[in-house]
């Protein structure tokens, strides 16, 4: 059947009428049909599409929360309020859009971490990373601004200590702040412009992003848990001997994997929402109130990795500095990485190792930031946050010359 | 109050519960679950002595009779004080299954309407002057103390004489407001021991009763829970009904995602 995905078919009356002032088969033939993924894809790539939805579903819900929050520091957490109680499904859109601001991160995390099993960041996919690293980016601006707008007293405290970040910048710092928060202190002039960049600004990048990210995709192919490049093998029809049309065999697959993500997420909104305050933070339900601070201020669970670093040093200016490099390490991860071989199956015990390290110290930061800075927990944060720093700063060490096993002609279908 | 035992509502609660037992079957929410008991036994001592930490409300948002109950208890001893501003009589009596008739002859006070949010007629200022601070609402208490901390609270009262109103709470140490269930409960004071080392709260060795209450003790417990219980549904009034659309929803999507699944593995049978 792959060979008929070429020949666009024959259309009269309207079909042919659109067709001929917008391309609307073509596009379907090169994009979905006529579109070849590799076949060998597994269970980690679902987190891209999973991601699209998340992203569908928070544009969505995120609509009709507009139609009746009301910005403004004495309407703001009434209005949520209402929200929850007056408004018909109120409840379940708002449920749905907080706990989809926890979803989109999950997936993105398993996403990113996809693409360092199989090595998707490296070429010719650099700038493919660069665009989902962005997209990452202005994610965490975006659940950041969205987390302050019920104005709850965890909203009004976490901006409070992320905004003073930036009075660490030497010079410039001071006056940053102020010229973020538009007053002395988080105000409503801050929840105002938060509101307009987490409705307007921040989503229009982020559609524009993954547009980028997705013809960046689309331009080299997908990468595939062996590390093959498809289009090296092609068959006489010059199609990928190893691929498969997008459509109809991913977009069936796809259709399994979000039916699965949409059953868990059923079962947070509807059973779970608050996820034992991981979440929706208690200290949330109390309207935003500067004379009583949170007896500790803990960010939402996606971001404690980065603060879990931030407090593992004493002094804020370094802690701050730390908690940038962090992310940037991410960022450069393409031309840290010198090994000649993409995916974690062909690759030495050491790589498996260091990869194995770095998850496992991720996932405790993350657990550390959580918990009050006292005591061991300290102690721990630094060990993994050395442990971290590591595994980015002696890649170009331990990656080069690094002895990998011989990579297949052709992928896998059944690996063990 | 009359209770009124609506029996397609338990039903319907029973079902949710069961799916919710499910539901917290899966890895996901055992996590979640997990750590939340995690951080209640933190709260535990194995040391002699009354364990005030580890008390639990225990209360059940299915249960309509119990809520009832505790929308009258709160009307007549809280509501003097305490607002529900987000709130309307109206909702409460349809969610709780109070007939109209009974919702303005026993819970509404004369001047109010069934669509009036459920406002104290308590003057803040004078409040501030009384107590040193106005009765804070209580819509969401249940949310951001959570429905055990309220429960510890309305039983942790004991007679502290260097306070101004008499009175200490073992849970909110130096709380203005006076314990004004003692009626009910009687005045007891908390013998107090050496706090432990390293952990937060008072050590309560005992408590004496000074007078007793009219109510004997498992009938002023169960009056505490169904006033908990009531804040607990004030706090999310949606939640009994979130439950039992989830249950459809989560089936629906089973459905789907089986079919689906089916319609995958047609396809991909050529795939080698």
């Amino acid at each position: 059947m792959a060979g008929d995905n070429d020949a666009l078919p024959v259309r009269t009356g309207f079909l042919g009428w659109l067709n001929k002032r917008l391309p609307v088969d073509a596009f379907m033939r090169d994009q979905l049909t006529g579109y070849y993924a590799p076949k060998n894809f597994n269970f980690w790539y679902y987190f891209g599409v999973l991601s699209l939805v998340a992203l569908v579903l928070q544009l969505v819900t995120g609509i009709f929360l507009t139609m009746h929050y009301k910005v403004g520091e004495a309407t703001a957490f009434d209005s949520v309020e209402y929200i929850m109680r007056e408004v018909p499904y109120g409840w379940l859109l708002r449920y749905m859009h907080s706990t989809g601001a926890s979803a989109f991160f999950i997936v993105v995390y398993l996403h990113m971490f996809r693409a360092m099993l199989y090595g998707s960041y490296k070429a010719p996919r650099e700038l493919l990373w660069l665009f989902g690293m962005a997209i990452y980016l202005a994610l965490m601006a975006e659940a950041f601004m969205g987390y302050v707008l019920p104005w709850g007293n965890m909203s009004f405290w976490g901006a409070q200590v992320i905004v003073n970040l930036f009075g660490t910048i030497p010079v410039v710092g001071p006056g940053l702040v102020d010229w973020i928060r538009g007053d002395y202190g988080i105000a409503d002039a801050t929840l105002n412009r938060f509101f307009s960049l987490h409705v307007v600004a921040v989503p229009l990048v982020l559609l524009l992003l993954v547009a980028l990210h997705l013809v960046a995709l689309r331009h080299n192919g997908s990468n595939n848990p062996d590390g093959i490049e498809i289009k090296e093998k092609k068959g006489p029809n010059g199609k990928p001997l190893d691929g498969i049309p997008f459509h109809p065999y991913y977009t069936v697959k796809d259709l399994v994997g979000v039916g699965a993500f949409l059953i868990l997420f059923a079962i947070v909104v509807f059973f779970v929402p608050t996820f034992g305050g991981l979440f929706l933070e208690n200290p949330n339900f109390e309207p935003a109130n500067p004379l009583s601070t949170p007896e500790h201020i803990a960010p939402v669970w996606y971001f404690t990795p980065f603060y879990a670093i931030l407090r593992a040093v004493p002094d804020q200016r370094t802690g701050a500095v730390l908690m940038a490099l962090s992310i940037i390490c991410f960022i450069v991860l393409p031309w840290l990485d010198r090994s000649p071989v993409k995916s974690t199956r062909y690759r030495p015990l050491r790589w498996k190792l260091a990869l194995a390290i770095f998850a496992v110290s991720f996932v405790a930061l993350g657990y550390l930031g959580l918990k009050p800075a006292e005591g061991s927990y300290v102690a721990l944060a630094r060990i993994f946050t050395a442990l971290y720093f590591a595994f980015f700063f002696l890649m170009p060490f331990y990656t080069r010359g690094e002895s990998t096993s011989r990579v297949p002609d052709r992928v896998t279908l059944h690996h063990d | 109050m009359t209770e009124l035992a609506i029996r397609s509502r338990s039903i319907r609660a029973s079902m949710a519960r069961a799916l919710l037992g499910l539901a917290v079957g899966l890895v996901l929410c055992g996590a979640a679950a997990a750590a939340e008991e995690a951080a209640e036994h933190e709260g535990g001592h194995g040391e002699s002595g009354v364990a005030w930490q580890s008390w639990s409300a225990g209360n059940e948002v299915t249960n309509t009779a119990s809520l009832q109950r505790g929308a009258a208890n709160f009307v007549n001893y809280c509501l003097g004080c305490h607002s529900l501003k987000y709130m309307r009589y109206e909702r409460m009596a349809k969610d709780l299954g109070i007939p109209a008739a009974q919702l303005t002859t026993n819970l509404i006070p004369t001047s109010a309407k069934p669509t009036d949010y459920m406002l104290s007629s308590f003057p803040h200022a004078e409040g501030e002057a009384w107590f040193g601070r106005a009765p804070p609402d209580l819509s969401l208490v249940a949310r951001y103390r959570g429905s055990d901390w309220v429960y510890k609270f309305l039983k942790g009262f004991y007679v502290d004489a260097s306070r101004p109103s008499g009175t200490n709470n073992l849970i909110l140490d130096g709380a203005a407001m006076p314990a004004v269930l003692s009626d009910l409960e009687g005045v007891k004071t908390a013998v107090l021991g050496a706090a432990a080392e390293g952990h937060a709260g008072k050590v309560v060795e005992r408590f004496d009763f000074v007078t007793q209450g009219r109510m004997k003790p498992e009938e002023f417990d169960a009056f505490v829970r169904d006033t908990v219980n009531f804040l607990d549904y004030v706090g999310d009034p949606a939640q009994v009904q979130r439950r039992s659309i989830g249950l459809w929803a989560v089936l629906f999507l089973l459905v789907f995602t089986a079919f689906a699944w089916m319609l995958k593995n047609e396809y991909w049978k050529d795939v080698h």
